[in-house]
C-alpha cells in the first residue's frame, strides 16, 4: 500500500499506532471507561466506511444506512434472547434455537443485513438522485415501526442483552479485549474495501458515479454491479450492527430511525467521502465532539452543526483532505 | 455489392411536436464509412443515439447483421459491435485518462465481478492500454483526470474510449469539432487508418473532411433522407445542393 514516505504515510501510520496504543494510553492515564467511548467509534466507522462504499465510491446517496446496522443489531440481540429465555426462536419452516456464539450468530446478522440490503437495493437502484435517497429512507422507516411494534421483542422499549456474546475464549465482557476485537474487524473490512476499490468491480463502482450512461455504453450492465456493491455494505454494516449490539448490550429501533442514517452520513461527510480512512476520522471526531459537547450543554448539537457546515462547505474531502492533502485519492 | 452491416428501416422517433428522425431507412455496408451531413438539427445525433441504444424509436426498426437491435438496452449492443463517441464529451471526469481507457477495455475482457485484484496492475487489461492511449496521442496525459484534461484532450479521450471497445460499427458523433486544427489532422489520419479495420459511421461537420474520407455520404435534413450516395453523386446532387451545400456556400 505504501511506496513512498508521504505526508499520508505518517498521517496512517500514526493512526494506527495511536489506535492499537489506545488501552494502554488510557490505563496511564487512569481513564479506563473511555475504552469503550472507542469501541463505539470502531464500530460507528465501520458502519461508516460501508456507507461510503456506496456513496463516495458508487454515487449512491442512501439515507437508510442504519436499517442494516439496526437489523444487525437485532439478529444478534434476539438470538441471545431466546438462548436466555430457553425458547425456540423459529419453529417454522425449520427449528431455530437462541444462540451466543459470535461465530454463528454475527455472520447471521450479516446475512440478514445483506438479504435485506438485497431486497432494498433491487428496488431502490432503479431509481437515482432524490428519489433514491426517499426509496431507501422510506424502506428504514418502515422497518423502524415494524420493530417499534414488535413487541415480542420489547416494541418501543427495545430489548436488553443479557450479556455479550460467547467468542472462541475470548473474554468480550472484557473492554479491552472487545476493543481490539472491533479494531481487528474495522482492519479487515478496510482492506478488503481497499482491494475492491482497486479492483475492476471497483473501477465499474467508480465509473457508474462518474458516468452512469457512459459506462452503458461502454457495455457495462451496471445495475446489477451496484446492487451487489449495496449488498457489500449493507452486510458491513449488519456486523457493526452485531458489534454495537454487544457492545451497548442493548438495542432499540432507534437504531434504525432516519436520524441514525443521517448521522452515519455525516460522519462520511464530515471524514471525507470517496475516501476510505475519512469515514474513521469522520466517525471519531463525530463522537468525541459529541462527547465533549454533551458536558457542557444538552444542545450539544448547535455547536456541531456549524463545525459540519464549514467543513463541508470548505474542505470538498472532509477533515481526510485537509490532513493529508492530495493524496487523499486511493482511500 | 458489399453486403449491410447496419439496416435501419422506416425509423420514427419525436420529441414533443419535433420529428427528429422521419420514416428514416438507410443501410450501411460493411467495411465502409458512412458520413451523415445535415444542418443543425437535422437529427444527425438523435439518429446515432437510436442506433447506439441511448434512445430507443418510437416505430421503426435497426438491424446489426441479421439482429433486429432496435430495442435492446445500450450495454448489450455494445457487446454486439457497437461503440461510439459521443457529440457532448462523456467521459469519467475522476478518473484519470488512463483509468478512463482501461474501463472500456475491461468493458470487454469478460465479467467484472473480480473483486481483489487491482485492475491498475492487471495485465490483460495494460496489454491494450499501450497502444489504446497512443492512436489518441495522449501517452503524456495518461496520469491526468479526465476532468481537468483541455477540451480538444476530452474528445481525443472520447474517440479512443470508443476505439478500445474494438467495434465492428463505429458511431462518431462530430468527433472533430472543438479540436483544434493540429488535432483534427491528427484524427482524419487515425480515421483513414481505421476505415480499412472496421465499419465507421461518421457524424461531421466538416465538409473537407468528409468528402476526403467517406466512401458514402447521406444527406439528413428535418430527420428525413434527402440523398445517399458516394461524395460525387452528392456533390453533384442538385436537391442536396439547394438544401445544404448551397446554404454551405452562401453563409461562406
Ligand atoms: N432530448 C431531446 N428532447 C427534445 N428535443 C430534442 C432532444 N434531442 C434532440 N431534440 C430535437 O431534435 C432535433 C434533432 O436534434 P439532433 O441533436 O439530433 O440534431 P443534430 O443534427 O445532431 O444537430 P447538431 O448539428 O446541432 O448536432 C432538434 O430539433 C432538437 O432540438
Ligand atoms: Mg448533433
Amino acid at each position: 500500500m505504501f511506496r513512498r514516505l508521504t505526508r499520508k504515510t505518517y498521517v496512517l501510520s500514526a493512526g494506527a499506532l495511536l489506535l492499537l496504543l489506545l488501552p494502554s494510553i488510557m490505563q496511564l492515564v487512569d481513564e479506563p471507561y473511555l475504552i469503550s467511548l472507542f469501541s463505539r467509534i470502531l464500530i460507528y466507522a465501520l458502519a461508516a466506511v460501508s456507507l461510503d462504499l456506496i456513496l463516495g465510491y458508487g454515487g449512491m446517496v442512501s439515507l437508510g444506512h442504519a436499517a442494516f446496522f439496526g437489523i444487525g443489531a437485532y439478529v444478534v440481540s434476539i438470538f441471545s434472547y431466546h438462548s436466555f429465555d430457553g425458547s425456540p426462536l423459529l419453529t417454522w419452516p425449520l427449528t431455530l434455537q437462541g444462540q451466543e456464539n459470535a461465530l454463528l450468530t454475527w455472520p447471521a446478522a450479516m446475512l440478514t443485513s445483506a438479504v435485506l440490503a438485497a431486497f432494498i437495493g433491487a428496488l431502490s437502484l432503479r431509481t437515482s438522485g432524490m428519489h433514491f435517497i426517499m426509496i431507501t429512507l422510506a424502506f428504514a422507516q418502515m422497518l423502524y415501526f415494524f420493530f417499534v411494534s414488535l413487541e415480542a421483542y420489547g416494541g418501543d422499549d427495545g430489548l436488553s442483552l443479557m450479556s455479550r456474546n460467547t467468542l472462541a475464549g475470548l473474554d468480550l465482557t472484557n473492554d479491552t479485549t472487545f476493543y481490539y476485537l472491533c479494531l481487528t474487524l474495522l482492519c479487515t473490512f478496510l482492506i478488503i474495501a481497499y482491494r475492491l476499490v482497486h479492483s475492476r468491480f471497483g473501477m465499474v463502482i467508480r465509473g457508474s458515479r462518474d458516468n452512469a450512461k457512459r459506462m452503458q455504453s461502454l457495455g457495462f450492465p451496471i445495475y446489477r454491479y451496484k446492487l451487489v456493491c449495496f449488498i457489500i455494505a449493507g452486510a458491513a454494516a449488519g456486523l457493526a450492527g452485531a458489534l454495537i449490539a454487544n457492545q451497548t448490550e442493548y438495542v432499540s429501533p432507534g437504531l434504525m430511525h432516519w436520524t441514525r442514517s443521517g448521522i452515519i452520513l455525516i460522519m462520511v461527510l464530515l471524514g471525507g467521502t470517496g475516501t476510505l480512512f475519512g469515514p474513521v476520522l469522520g466517525a471519531a471526531a463525530f463522537l468525541l465532539l459529541e462527547e465533549v459537547l454533551a458536558i457542557y450543554t444538552a444542545h450539544w448539537m448547535v455547536y456541531m452543526g456549524p463545525f459540519l457546515i464549514l467543513v463541508v462547505l470548505f474542505a470538498r474531502h472532509g477533515l481526510y483532505g485537509i490532513i493529508v492533502g492530495r493524496e487523499k485519492d486511493n482511500g | 455489392m458489399a453486403e449491410d452491416l447496419l439496416r435501419i428501416v422506416n425509423l420514427c422517433k419525436g420529441f414533443g411536436a419535433v420529428q427528429a428522425c422521419n420514416n428514416l431507412s438507410l443501410e450501411i455496408r460493411a467495411g465502409e464509412l458512412h458520413a451523415i451531413i445535415g444542418p443543425n438539427g437535422a437529427g444527425k445525433t438523435t439518429l446515432i443515439n437510436l442506433v447506439s441504444g441511448d434512445l430507443l424509436p418510437d416505430t421503426g426498426h435497426i438491424y446489426l447483421g441479421d439482429q433486429e437491435i432496435s430495442q435492446l438496452p445500450l450495454h448489450r449492443r455494445a457487446h454486439l459491435g457497437l461503440a461510439r463517441s459521443y457529440q457532448i464529451t462523456s467521459v469519467f471526469p475522476q478518473l484519470t485518462v488512463e483509468e478512463n481507457l482501461l474501463l472500456a477495455i475491461q468493458a470487454h475482457c469478460g465479467h467484472s465481478f473480480r473483486f481483489w485484484k487491482s485492475s491498475n496492475t492487471d495485465s490483460q487489461l495494460r496489454g491494450e492500454l499501450l497502444p489504446a492511449i497512443e492512436q489518441v496521442g495522449l501517452t503524456e496525459r495518461a496520469g491526468i483526470r479526465a476532468g481537468n484534461l483541455s477540451h480538444g484532450e476530452k474528445k481525443q479521450l472520447e474517440v479512443g474510449m470508443a476505439l478500445a471497445c474494438k467495434p465492428r460499427l463505429l458511431l462518431l458523433d462530430e468527433p472533430m469539432a472543438g479540436m483544434g486544427p493540429g488535432g483534427t489532422v491528427e484524427l482524419r489520419k487515425l480515421i483513414t487508418k481505421l476505415k480499412q479495420q472496421m465499419t465507421i459511421l461518421l457524424v461531421e461537420h466538416d465538409v473537407d473532411a468528409i468528402f476526403a474520407l467517406a466512401d458514402r455520404i447521406t444527406v439528413l435534413v428535418y430527420g428525413e433522407v434527402v440523398a445517399t450516395g458516394t461524395p460525387e453523386e452528392i456533390r453533384s446532387n442538385p436537391a442536396v445542393r439547394e438544401a445544404y451545400l448551397g446554404e454551405e456556400v452562401q453563409t461562406c
